[in-house]
């Protein structure tokens, strides 16, 4: 019964979007036609959302209480697994995930329809409107093409489970926070393609867009660093990002979306980059389509890749070709009508913020070209090859120095005319510590490759470069003269800290490279290891029973330093109802680095241990959070400013 | 355009603008070099053993290899570890040192990727296998229909729920 009330409100969600879609059209010829269309696009708006929560928490039930009569709950769940399981397996899933996907593109345009009235209602009617067609896309593909709510006559007793690797509880946060940012750039679409459509796009356009940027990139920027951290703990081979198609759908949107970030902070403060900002909102999008169609089409062979039936890769790749196509001809189309837009000088914060866009376009553009490449070649059968990190590397690594190298800058350069040498001398005391902090990684860790050792030196340069800047702008407020009372507004620590935490991130990541040592011994039982300065012994393996699954777990002691007496316990699990297997690394964490170990299968009477030491790891995906907590605060700014002016 | 009220002006914008569009296009043409170096140096080439056998391929070369592990050919010492990848029709032998993957076994996908050393032996520095049983690498499934020895009955494939992530088992 509530099943089929949830599949009833997902088909009503449709032709509600349906309305939502026509709004515009039908309100044509009314009195005030426009705040009609708002109007009516506003209700569709809160009430699609509301029938797609309705039929979420429907589905959620499903799972909860495992009825296996649904095919969905048959096919990805099974009694013993544990209740919180159960209900990630609701997103753990191709129809279960793309439900998700429809409800947060209802609940954006909902906060949007919520959070808009001092906008004009010509604007929000017809933003409102595109994405009223962006729901009923998705959700005819998601009703024709993986209908969620399909019963099954009879219904099984026990259902078939769900992948052992994704019973997580980080991998049950991936997928909605790397969704609300897919989905949040839905937005950016829909205000570019109102603003061409009115043919309107003035500064205000850019204030307006810019929180919902801001809300996308936070999230998408939290859900890579916990998909890589998941990767890094649960796949067992001590990697945090591996290069995969499926990363690169995710970074691709990311890279795009950074840069859009950027240029519509010109647009707003300079009425420059007008139709470079239109462009990137259109295709920043149209890559969070893309990489919903790699990863849902069954293009690229992955565990996120649930379903293979060609119907689905061919309807997604036609809602792509139909918003993107559609989105850029549009745009083709009133480009030339479009208001003059300034021009500036190179050496001024929108110089800097240039050549910020040029690189993460052409760092979007690289990734592209590795990720696409080898479907292409497979497409035109032209040979099966694969595009690994290797590549990656080699081009990522000289493009991101001359951009670390200027980035430090860009924030203390003033807007409009700037001189080089004034922001170069306020940052004497980072280089100097970047270079001193340099040797001192030379001295602890040994000796490395000169480009890694450059990046580390530029990344720290960025770090001490963004604390320079957050002196500067706190410098009022250190020096007393802004008063007991006043407090420095949320904006002024945005920047440092999402450029401080970039710049955190990338120590980690060139540290944990460059500086990693591996161990990979046959050991038996009373074997030590030596590795990075710490002896552990090996105490053999027992048997473990789990919840849903059977274990072998291995004891490792440490024998000196400060952890002696300290124990690790890696494990293999297996789960009888998946027929799957899984590496549960065993980590002891601390900022200074990460010991990881693994166990491996038995030789004779011995076993594989694979150990290693990723030293200062962990700032990785503290450099994430900083860049989310920057990204938050430009965001609490902005809202306060909102507030402030109403 | 008011071209003839400040000719002088509006020609120094356009020569400015020439400049920023040379300088971004010199930029491009260095990133697109560099992006397509790295491409030639960075492909892996995939062969199944049939290939192999019909065109060897140089020694050195990084190529991926798929196939079922050859029953009865796993010999192990200590780390280092020897067995076959068949298409069924033909077999290369491997060998490799360190932790095989999750589900490593005779009978099931493997795809290994590696060179050739100068006596014709395909050393591998990466083994990947996959976390479920009923599942097959698409590269190893296309190998065997390419021998003419796909059996979808017989051959436990093609359950597509697993990632790149999880076949790259062992060391890389």
């Amino acid at each position: 019964m509530i099943v089929e009330l949830g599949h009833f409100a997902l088909l009503l969600a449709l032709c509600v979007a349906c309305v939502q879609g026509a709004s515009v059209l039908l309100c044509r010829g009314l009195d005030e036609a426009e705040m009609s269309a708002r109007r009516l696009a506003t209700r569709a708006a809160h009430l699609q959302m509301a029938l797609l929560l309705l039929a979420f928490l429907a589905l959620a039930y499903a799972f909860y209480v495992s009825d296996f009569s649904v095919a969905l709950v048959h096919a990805n769940s099974h009694l013993a697994k544990p209740t919180i399981y159960k209900l990630a397996g609701v997103w753990g899933n191709h129809e279960g995930s793309m439900l998700l996907w429809v409800l947060m593109l209802a609940a954006y345009g909902a906060a949007f329809a919520r959070f808009s009235h001092r906008l004009p209602d010509g604007f929000v009617g017809r933003s409102l409107m595109v994405q009223g067609w962006l729901g009923m896309a998705f959700l005819a593909f998601l009703i024709f093409t993986s209908n969620p709510f399909l019963r099954l006559d009879p219904a099984p007793f026990e259902g078939r489970g769900l992948t052992p690797i994704l019973q997580d509880p980080a991998l049950a946060a991936h997928p909605p926070l790397l969704y609300g940012g897919y989905v949040g750039f839905s937005l950016c679409f829909a205000f570019a393609i109102a603003a061409l459509m009115q043919r309107e796009v003035g500064r205000d356009w850019a204030q307006w867009v810019r929180p919902w940027i801001l809300l996308a990139w936070i999230s998408l920027t939290l859900g890579i660093a916990l998909g890589s951290f998941w990767a890094y703990y649960e796949l067992g081979w001590g990697g945090f990002w591996f290069w995969d198609p499926v990363e690169n759908a995710s970074l691709m949107p990311w890279l795009s979306g950074t840069a859009l970030l950027h240029s519509a902070l010109v647009m707003e403060k300079r009425r420059a980059l007008v139709r470079w900002t239109l462009l990137l909102a259109i295709l920043t999008f149209a890559l969070s389509l893309s990489g919903t169609f790699l990863v849902r089409s069954g293009v690229l062979t992955s565990v996120h890749a649930f379903a293979n039936d060609p119907a689905r890769g061919v309807f997604i790749l036609a809602i792509l070709a139909l918003f993107t196509g559609g989105g850029l001809a549009l745009y083709a189309h009133r480009l030339p009508g479009l208001a003059a837009e300034r021009g500036f000088v190179p050496v001024s914060r929108e110089g800097f913020l240039l050549l910020n866009n040029v690189f993460l376009a052409t760092a979007t553009v690289t990734v592209f070209l590795g990720t696409i490449y080898p479907l292409v070649l497979d497409a035109l059968a032209l040979g099966k090859i694969s595009v690994g990190a290797p590549y990656f590397n080699a081009v990522f690594a000289p493009l991101t120095l001359p951009f670390l190298l200027l980035m430090p800058l860009a924030p203390l350069m003033g807007w409009r005319q700037a001189m080089f040498m004034d922001g170069l001398q306020k940052l004497g005391a980072a280089a100097l510590a970047a270079l001193l902090v340099t040797g001192g990684f030379l001295l602890l860790r040994g000796d490395a490759p000169i480009l890694p050792l450059l990046l580390l030196a530029a990344s720290l340069w960025l770090v001490f470069g963004a604390l320079t800047d957050l002196g500067v702008k706190l410098r009022p407020w250190m020096a007393g003269r802004m008063g007991a009372r006043a407090w420095p507004s949320a904006g002024l620590f945005a920047a440092p800290l999402a450029h401080a935490g970039l710049g955190v991130m990338l120590v980690g990541v060139i540290a944990a490279s460059v500086w990693r040592v591996e161990k990979v011994v046959a050991a038996a039982p009373g074997t030590r290891v030596d590795i990075a300065g710490y002896s552990l012994r090996y105490d053999g393996v027992r048997d473990l029973e789990g919840p849903n699954y059977r274990a072998e777990t291995a004891r490792l002691v440490y024998l000196n330093g400060s952890m002696a007496g300290a124990q690790l316990f890696p494990e293999r699990r297996f789960y009888q109802a998946e027929r799957g297997q899984t590496t549960e690394a065993a980590i002891t964490k601390n900022l200074a680095g990460h010991l990881y170990a693994v166990i491996g299968e038995p030789v004779d009477d011995k076993r594989v241990l694979r150990i290693w030491y990723h030293p200062l790891v962990a700032l990785i995906w503290l450099g994430g959070v900083l860049m989310a907590l920057g990204g938050s605060f430009a965001l609490r700014a902005r809202i306060g400013k909102q507030c402030g002016a109403a | 355009m008011s071209q003839d009220l400040r000719p002088l002006k509006i020609n120094q914008a356009k020569k400015k603008r020439l400049m920023v569009i040379a300088a971004g296009l010199v930029f491009l043409a260095l990133a697109a070099t560099l992006a397509l170096t790295a491409l030639e140096d960075n492909i892996v080439f995939f062969r199944s053993p049939s290939d192999i056998a019909a065109t060897p391929p140089a020694p050195g070369e990084a190529i991926r290899i798929g196939g079922l592990v050859r029953n009865g050919s796993v010999t192990r010492d200590g780390l280092d570890v020897q067995f076959a990848v068949t298409d069924l029709a033909h077999d290369v032998s491997v060998a490799y040192r360190g932790m095989l993957p999750d589900l490593f076994r005779e009978g099931q996908g493997v795809v290994v990727e590696g060179r050739f050393g100068a006596q014709g032996n395909f050393v591998a520095d990466t083994v990947l296998a996959k976390h479920d049983e009923t599942y097959m690498p698409p590269e190893v499934a296309d190998a065997l229909k390419a021998a003419g020895k796909y059996n979808p009955e017989t051959t436990p494939y093609n359950a597509p729920d697993i990632d790149a992530h999880n076949m790259k088992g062992a060391a890389q």
